[in-house]
Formats: structure tokens, C-alpha cells, sequence
């Protein structure tokens, strides 16, 4: 399973999700250059967190024109599997490959803090390791993670079971008091229609070994290196 | 009279300006006398503070680079080193909290990297006055703002810290930010010259006008005009500054440069003349060719300007282009201002003109240094009239342990660390809250330990003393989580040097600071110092902050100091003793700062700091905590707090002393252990070899915290109801909705 990271100027998780990848689970991870036009060939590609362009007019906003941009939404119209962590989520949003937007946290801070969220849909590439409806430990750090998507839109993700991921207590319970960031409905990871492309607000590089407090968010890097497997 | 108002303004005295005179042998242009302004303020020059610091230990097999360049480095075996120090930014953080504090974490990172380090941790030192009052509430959003908006925009996660409160802070807050980095042993950069022909070149975000004069407003008392001083604070870009800092690692990383020297405080004034100073060269640089922001800029004001996130490289001709192209990947500017010469003087051309030529070593080496007179405050010896028998004995210890609980000196600073991003890089293993912040290094089974410490009032109260428990405390909490300490920082945050009183403090505390590193045997690898922390003549306690940086080998993981397991025992080690001046037990119940701080025995500090990183190195120990302020029974809570199951405990202790002193007296070198009850014979045995006084006084149990003197029910609280208040008492505070 080839993997490639994207690497946008104020990208800041790009080393992470390499390490996470390339180190603790063996596979081929290259990093892919925004002004390039090549995707070296790998079988999924991954937007990681950070601040691209600065965040400054808006979370992904900027860094959708990134040359590179053209060959990921060409790859993910293909069926090709693309994560977007966080700032990655934002810039898909921007980018058109997922539906909605980000607005300011509902307590107008950023957030660093590890929180659980629930698998609402474990058919994807992305979740088919997790059991239906398992409890994840993963960490989050975003300003912009209030996510919004209006009633026309968010009819859509339901019927087509594009919520991926609910903000949840530690026992899978949705209720507001587990949905720190304010999103509509408790989201925080949703994918297309076709189930290639995921944004997901918490970051699972952050949850992969023990000494750093949860390995939860393996299950979405091993089920995407599994499916390659079970396709092949 | 002319003259008097340009010194007054550009704070120079009538003796310095002569010297300057007799320097260079003519009477100094407008730029000139810019110039050095800016590299003989206290802030560059160190001028009163340079014969005290003297005093500190600087040397030691590990240590790489002491005091003297942009940041000390330490060896950590295998071809690795570290570079750490700390950094004030406090009066920029009071004009305008958030750039202050945003641009004070830029300029500390670039200090790191500028030696060829990535950085991997920031933990920050924070004063503030009382949150009851608005102002302060606004200054501190402000300041944790700021803080957050550069530190996790650049990548680099803020692990740790502290943060306290008193009202001498109110009207001056003390924004301190500490940043390590990592690097390896053979690409250690330093601000260098190289031969004369080598090529100056700037780099990074362009030149405005913004913060000339910083380091000369950090040079001065502040008063009632203090808002004027806004324009003098820089802005900071965190993203020009990510794309630097990997633009620069690049550079560095393929050997394409000789030198490197960050424009921070006194910008390309004090790049120039230090790169040139430290080689024995000098350099001529252009301003026509300095990438400008605005346009009419004067030379004067191009050679002051403190905009941020530029850097200085200096490199032979020929890698000029290689170099022009990394930087061009980053969408950044490398241009060729200048080059090095041997004249050993700084040449400044502008529009064909030479504007500056005045001898690199005068500006750099020789402003006068000062042997400022000191003298012990006049109400010196009234701050320690305390009698005890006038202190009426609480009658509920609950309630006592629940204000000290809930207030901002104690109160979980969750508020504060959950808007740092202090995850990123995926390297930290003790999250913000224990004793240190603790790191792993990828690649190899080490972890780093990081704390900041200081405790103003006890400085106040007896400044020796204080300097000298600054260190032990930071090096205790090493001790604590297993590490080995390697180096220590500091910045030492004082009033006005120009005032006898000050002084003294600032020299005893150095004193106290000086015996202590030597007895622990750290070295001092370098640091700040920030003098003229007053408002309309009213200073700040003396606030020394240590930066201490320890190893751990050896270990699968540090030790934390929440309870891990129901039944294991509890153990102090170390004498409690009936003290209560300086406790933040008599600030709160009393509204008193007085008596004697805690006694410091640095031989039994040294004992117990030996003894615990041996007991944890063995495994011998579940957690471990040090008690400081609140003391022991403010310890014992805080163990519970972080324990992830929350257990409670049952203690009780005999002796003879006061029931509020024993529970709340801040005694030193104590730490509180938990273990199971098969490891205490071995344990026990290694603290009768390192001859540290232990006892047990009870166990891990329930979910109920009770404390007993001699079998007298002291306290007897619900940990979940104690853990709710002292979680949520500061985000009360903060976001009431």
C-alpha cells in the first residue's frame, strides 16, 4: 500500500502521519510537494492537519489552488482514496470534495484536547476495521472545527450514510455536552457519496501507540491498508 | 539641550554618550547613535546584571555551548544535542498581550532553529495580577492567545509551563517562553562570519517600521503614557515563520552557510554587528537592497525596525544560487545585502552613501558594564515579623483545602493548555499538569524533561533563599518524573537595577541561584534577564524563573504523580517542619506575605532529588509528586486529581506541629510516592543508603480524601466533588458562559 502525504506550506502534522505510516506501519510513504503535479503513483493520499497559507482568510481555503490540488480531485473522482485530517478536512471542503463548511469553534477558542468519537458508518475504506458503533479515543486541536452543512445538505449525508464519525462521552452517548467544537449534529468526519474521500476533524496520527496515551486511530490507517489488500 | 532630549530619548546617559564619542573618535550620526542605543540597552547589553552572572556555573562535561550565543547546548549522547533557553517578553506583552506574547514565542523559536535545531517543545512562565480584576482577565486572554495562535501555527507543541498570580503583576505581566530543540552533534550552526568575501544575506519577511525602539522600551521603567508605546510592538507572522524555520533547517541540513544570526530584538543592527563581532571581521551591508515593507524608510529606521521573522545568513559566494533556490521552494526572499570584510568595522551604505562606519567591538563589547549599588529594603526586617500565636487556627480544613484548591495559583490550568496544541510532532508523554513535561525522542528510548519554575514572593521575602529554591524546586520536579537534570536556563524578571533595593535583590537571588546549581551540579547554559519591570515606580516581586532540562534512560516511561492503584501505600519523603511564611496558606486565609520563606537544606535537596530518580529508574514507584505550593495536603489532592481512576487516600501523620502548618506549610525537599506494598522493603532500603528520611502515612484507597493528625480527622472531602472544583474553578473565571 502506497501512501502519499501532502505537504503544503504550513503544514504542520505532515511529519506525523509519515511517521505514523512509514514507522510503525511499514508501509511505502513518500511526501507529495504542493507545486508538483505528480502523485507518485500511491494508492491513497493523505491531506494532513496544520496551517496551510497561514489559515489567514480562511482554514483550506488558499491552499485548494495548490498546483497539486488538480491531480488529487482528478485522483478522487477516479475512486481513488484521499484523507483529509483536520486542516486536510478544511481544504476538502474548500476543494469541493465534501460537502459543508467550518465555522469558529462555539466557544471561540482553539481546542487541544483527546476526545472520543463514535463510528456511525463502518462500511467505508476508511472504517471497516471499527465495529459498528465503537468508541474512539482520538485527539483533537482545531480553531475551525464547528462544522455546518445546511438542511438539504445534511439530508443528503444521512440518507446516504456519509456521517462517518458523531463527537461522543467516553460510553458513545451524542449529546452536547460531548460536542465541544458546536457541530451540527455532533459531526466531526464525513465522506462523499461514493465513500473515497473522508474529512475527519480529529487526528489519528495522534492516536497511535500506546506511550502516547491511545492507539485508536490505527484502526482507520489499517483499514485503509486493508482494503487495498482485500481489492488486490 | 538638543542633546539631552535625543540621549533621554534614545536612553543613553551623558557618560555613555561620551564614551561613544571617545570610540570612535567623532561625534556619532543620528543613525549611529540608533545604533548603539540599541546594543548598550540593558536588554542586549546586560550592562548592570553582566557582573552578577558571573557567579553562575556555566561549564560541565555535557554542556556544548554555554551563555554567549543565540542558545546553550547540551549533549544527550549519540551524536544528539539539544538547545534550549528562555526568553521575556514582558513589556511587550503588557502594551499589547497578544502580539507581545505571539512575537516573544517567534523570537524564541528563532533562537533554536538559528543554531540548526528543530524545535520540539515551548512551555511558558506566566504572571499575571489578579484575575478578579477585568483588566488582568483581559491581558491573560490576550497573552494564551497569543500564545496559541503562533505556537501552534508553526507546528511546535507548548507542553508545559506555569502561571500564577499576584497583584505587583497587575500593572507589568510576565510573559516568559522557554523553546528546546534538537539537533545533530555535527550541524550545530553559530552566529559566524566566516572569511572576508563572504556573501551577507537576508532572508525571510520584509522590513517595516514596526518595533523600533523594543529593546530600548524593554530598557525602561514604564508610566501612566505606557499606551503610547503601542506602535513599538512588533507583529507576528507565524506562517512567513514556519517557512522560514524549514527553509533555514534546509540550508543548514545540506552545509550551504557559515553563519547564521536571527534578527530578533535590535534586528539587523544587532545581526550585523554580533555575526562580525564574534569573528573578528567586519561587514558592509546596503539598505537600498533590504526587502522593504513601506517605502521611504530612513537608514536609521531600516537598522532599527524589530519586524519579526527575518534572519540573517552568511555564506561563501559560490552557494549563493543553491541557497536563493531552497528559499525560493518556501516562497521566500534570500537577497545579498552585503559582505564580510576585514575592516572589523560595521559599514552601512544608502543610496550611494556610507551612512554608518563605526568599529563592530565597540558597538558589540564595549559599553560600560556597572557595579550598581545595592542595598537590603528598608522594611526588610518588619516582612518577617510573623508571630504564629496571632494566627487563629482554621476551624474547617475542608473549606481551607478547597480555597486553596480553586484558586488561580493552584486550580487545574486546563483553560489555559487545552488552547495550546500541545500534541503536534507526536512526542509528548506527560501531558500538561505534572510535575514536568516529558518528551520522548524518536528514534531512541530517551525521553527529555522540561520545567519552569519560580516562586516571586518567596524572592521577595528572602531573596538568597528564594534564588536558591528556584532551582531546587525545578530540579525536584525532574526528580520527580525519573530525569537526570543536564542544564538549567533563566530569566530573571526584576525592577529598576537603578534602584539600590533592586539590586540587592537581583544580587542575592543570583547568589542563592549560584550555590544551588553548583550543589546540584547544573550548569547554566544561558538565559535573560528582564530589568525595569515596574509601572509608575512600583516593581515586581522578584520573579526568577529556571528553566531546567533533564534526561531519562533507561525507562519504558516517566513517572507521573497521579495515584495508580487502590491499596498501594503512600510515602513522604523528606521532614515536615512548622513553617508558614511565604505559604500561599497565609496570602489566602490571612492576606499576609510575610515571615521567613521555607528553610532550604541543599544537602538533603540533593539527597532526596538522587534518591527518587534511582527508586523510579528501578521501577519501584507508582507515581510521585512534589510538594510546593498548598503543601502536603494540596499534594495529596493533586495526586488524586490526576490519577485517571481518581482514587482517594487515607493519611495520617504525627507530628507535633501546627495542624494548618503540617497540612499547608510549604516545607522543601518533600515528595510524595505511592507504591505497592511488595516494593517498599526495597525501596526503603535504597532510602536508608541514600539517606533519605521516609515514612509511610497511608495508602491509596476509596474515593475519599481524609487526613488525619495523630487520629484527628483533619480533612475529609469527596474526591469527585474536590477534583469538579479545582478542574472547572479557573475556566469559571475565564468563560463564566
Amino acid at each position: 500500500m502506497k501512501f502519499g502525504v501532502v505537504v503544503f506550506p504550513g503544514s504542520n502534522c505532515d511529519y506525523d502521519t509519515y511517521y505514523v505510516l512509514k514507522e510503525i506501519l511499514n508501509q511505502p510513504t513518500f511526501f507529495l510537494w504542493h507545486k508538483d503535479h505528480d502523485l507518485k503513483g500511491v494508492d491513497c493520499v493523505i491531506l494532513p492537519g496544520g496551517f496551510s497559507y497561514g489559515d489567514y482568510l480562511r482554514s483550506g481555503a488558499i491552499a485548494r489552488f495548490s498546483p497539486l490540488m488538480e491531480e488529487i480531485i482528478e485522483f478522487a473522482q477516479k475512486g481513488g482514496l484521499v484523507l483529509g485530517i483536520c486542516n486536510g478536512f478544511q481544504i476538502l471542503l474548500e476543494a469541493g470534495l465534501l460537502e459543508g463548511a467550518m465555522l469558529r469553534n462555539k466557544k471561540l477558542k482553539f481546542l487541544c484536547q483527546t476526545i472520543s468519537i463514535r463510528v456511525e458508518n463502518n462500511k467505508i475504506p476508511f472504517t471497516r476495521e471499527a465495529r459498528p458503533g465503537q468508541v474512539l479515543r482520538i485527539p483533537i486541536a482545531h480553531f475551525d472545527g464547528n462544522y455546518y452543512a445546511p438542511p438539504e445538505i445534511l439530508d443528503k449525508l444521512k440518507k446516504n450514510d456519509q456521517i462517518i464519525f458523531r463527537y461522543c462521552t467516553e460510553t458513545g452517548e451524542i449529546n452536547e455536552e460531548a460536542n465541544v467544537n458546536g457541530s451540527i449534529e455532533n459531526i466531526a468526519g464525513i465522506s462523499n457519496t461514493s465513500g473515497n474521500v473522508l474529512g475527519m476533524m480529529p487526528h489519528p496520527e495522534r492516536a497511535a501507540e500506546a506511550l502516547l496515551g491511545s492507539c485508536d486511530g490505527l484502526i482507520i490507517f489499517k483499514s485503509i491498508i486493508n482494503f487495498q489488500k482485500s481489492i488486490i | 539641550m538638543i542633546l539631552e532630549d535625543l540621549l533621554r530619548e534614545h536612553n543613553l546617559t551623558k557618560y555613555e554618550y561620551e564614551r561613544i564619542i571617545s570610540l570612535i573618535g567623532r561625534e556619532p550620526n543620528l543613525t549611529e547613535l540608533g545604533i548603539f542605543s540599541l546594543m548598550w540597552s540593558e536588554h542586549c547589553s546586560y550592562k548592570s546584571s553582566k557582573i552578577h552572572l558571573q557567579k553562575l556555573p556555566t561549564s560541565g562535561p555535557q554542556i556544548i555551548q554555554g551563555p554567549g550565543e543565540n542558545a546553550g547546548v547540551v549533549d544527550i549522547g549519540d551524536e544528539m544535542a539539544i538547545v534550549f533557553k528562555i526568553e521575556s517578553h514582558n513589556h511587550p506583552s503588557f502594551i499589547e498581550p497578544f502580539q507581545g506574547a505571539a512575537t516573544g514565542v517567534g523570537g524564541i523559536l528563532r533562537d533554536i532553529f538559528t543554531m540548526g535545531a528543530r524545535p520540539i517543545a515551548l512551555l511558558d512562565s506566566l504572571r499575571f495580577g489578579p484575575l478578579t480584576v477585568s483588566k488582568n482577565r483581559a491581558i491573560m486572554e490576550g497573552v494564551v492567545s497569543g500564545i496559541s495562535s503562533y505556537g501552534n501555527s508553526v507546528g511546535v507543541p507548548t507542553v508545559g509551563g506555569e502561571t500564577f498570580f499576584h497583584p505587583s503583576y497587575s500593572h507589568n505581566p510576565l510573559v516568559n517562553v522557554f523553546c528546546l530543540g534538537l539537533v545533530n552533534k555535527g550541524k550545530i550552526f553559530y552566529a559566524r562570519a566566516g572569511s572576508p568575501g563572504n556573501a551577507v544575506i537576508y532572508v525571510g519577511a520584509k522590513t517595516g517600521r514596526d518595533g523600533i525602539h523594543g529593546a530600548t522600551m524593554a530598557s525602561a521603567e514604564f508610566d501612566s503614557q505606557v499606551e503610547k508605546k503601542r506602535p513599538n510592538v512588533q507583529v507576528g507572522d507565524p506562517f512567513m515563520e514556519k517557512l522560514l524555520l524549514e527553509a533555514c533547517l534546509e540550508v543548514m541540513d545540506k552545509g550551504l552557510i557559515v553563519g547564521i544570526q536571527d534578527m530578533g530584538a535590535a534586528g539587523l543592527t544587532c545581526s550585523t554587528t554580533e555575526i562580525a563581532a564574534k569573528s573578528g571581521t567586519g561587514i558592509r551591508i546596503n539598505l537600498d537592497l533590504v526587502p522593504q515593507r513601506e517605502e521611504g524608510m530612513t537608514p536609521y529606521e531600516i537598522m532599527l525596525s524589530e519586524s519579526q521573522e527575518r534572519m540573517l545568513l552568511i555564506a561563501r559566494p559560490e552557494n549563493v544560487p543553491e541557497i536563493q533556490k531552497i528559499f525560493a521552494k518556501w516562497d521566500l526572499d534570500a537577497v545579498v545585502i552585503g559582505e564580510i570584510t576585514d575592516s572589523q568595522k560595521l559599514e552601512v551604505f544608502f543610496q550611494g552613501k556610507k551612512v554608518v562606519d563605526v568599529p563592530v567591538e565597540a558597538v558589540v563589547n564595549l559599553c560600560p558594564v556597572y557595579d550598581r549599588p545595592s542595598r537590603k529594603p528598608e522594611n526588610y526586617d518588619f516582612l518577617h515579623h510573623l508571630d504564629y500565636n496571632s494566627l487563629d487556627q482554621a476551624q474547617n480544613f475542608n473549606e481551607v483545602l478547597l480555597s486553596l484548591i480553586s484558586h488561580p495559583n493552584i486550580a487545574n490550568k486546563e483553560w489555559i493548555f487545552r488552547q495550546y496544541d500541545h500534541m503536534v510532532q507526536t512526542n509528548t508523554v506527560l501531558l500538561p499538569g505534572a510535575d514536568a513535561a516529558v518528551l520522548r525522542i524518536k528514534g531512541s528510548k530517551k525521553f527529555l524533561a522540561m520545567t519552569l519554575d519560580g516562586n516571586g514572593l518567596y524572592c521577595y521575602l528572602d531573596p538568597r533563599t528564594g534564588g536558591k529554591i528556584a532551582v531546587a524546586e525545578a530540579c525536584r520536579n525532574l526528580a520527580c518524573v525519573g530525569a537526570k537534570p543536564l542544564g538549567i536556563t533563566n530569566c530573571l524578571n526584576f525592577g529598576n537595577p537603578e534602584k539600590p533595593e533592586i539590586m540587592w535583590q537581583f544580587s542575592e537571588v543570583v547568589t542563592g541561584m549560584a550555590e544551588a546549581c553548583r550543589y546540584f551540579d547544573v550548569p547554566v547554559t544561558g538565559g535573560n534577564v528582564s530589568f525595569y519591570n515596574e509601572t509608575e515606580g512600583k516593581p515586581i516581586i522578584p520573579t526568577p524563573v529556571i528553566g531546567a532540562v533533564g534526561l531519562i534512560e533507561g525507562l519504558s516511561q516517566p513517572c507521573s504523580p497521579g495515584f495508580k492503584n487502590e491499596g498501594d501505600l503512600i510515602i513522604l519523603a523528606g521532614a515536615n517542619k512548622e513553617e508558614l511564611g511565604g505559604s500561599l496558606y497565609l496570602q489566602i486565609m490571612f492576606g499576609l506575605e510575610k515571615g521567613w520563606p521555607p528553610e532550604i537544606d541543599l544537602e538533603a535537596e540533593r539527597k532526596l532529588h538522587l534518591f527518587s530518580i534511582e527508586a523510579i529508574r528501578r521501577n519501584l514507584v507508582e507515581s510521585a509528586h512534589d510538594i510546593s505550593e498548598g503543601g502536603l495536603a494540596v499534594a495529596l489532592a493533586e495526586c488524586s486529581f490526576l490519577s485517571d481512576k481518581r482514587f482517594g487516600f487515607l493519611v495520617n501523620l504525627e507530628d507535633r506541629i501546627r495542624p494548618d502548618a503540617l497540612l499547608f506549610g510549604e516545607t522543601q525537599s518533600r515528595i510524595v510516592f505511592s507504591l505497592k506494598k511488595e516494593n517498599f522493603l526495597a525501596f526503603a532500603q535504597l532510602a536508608a543508603q541514600k539517606e533519605v528520611p521516609i515514612k509511610i502515612i497511608g495508602q491509596v484507597q476509596g474515593k475519599r480524601m481524609l487526613f488525619y493528625q495523630s487520629g484527628n480527622l483533619l480533612i475529609d472531602l469527596k474526591v469527585e466533588e474536590a477534583f469538579d472544583i479545582w478542574k472547572n474553578s479557573l475556566e469559571k473565571i475565564l468563560s463564566p458562559f
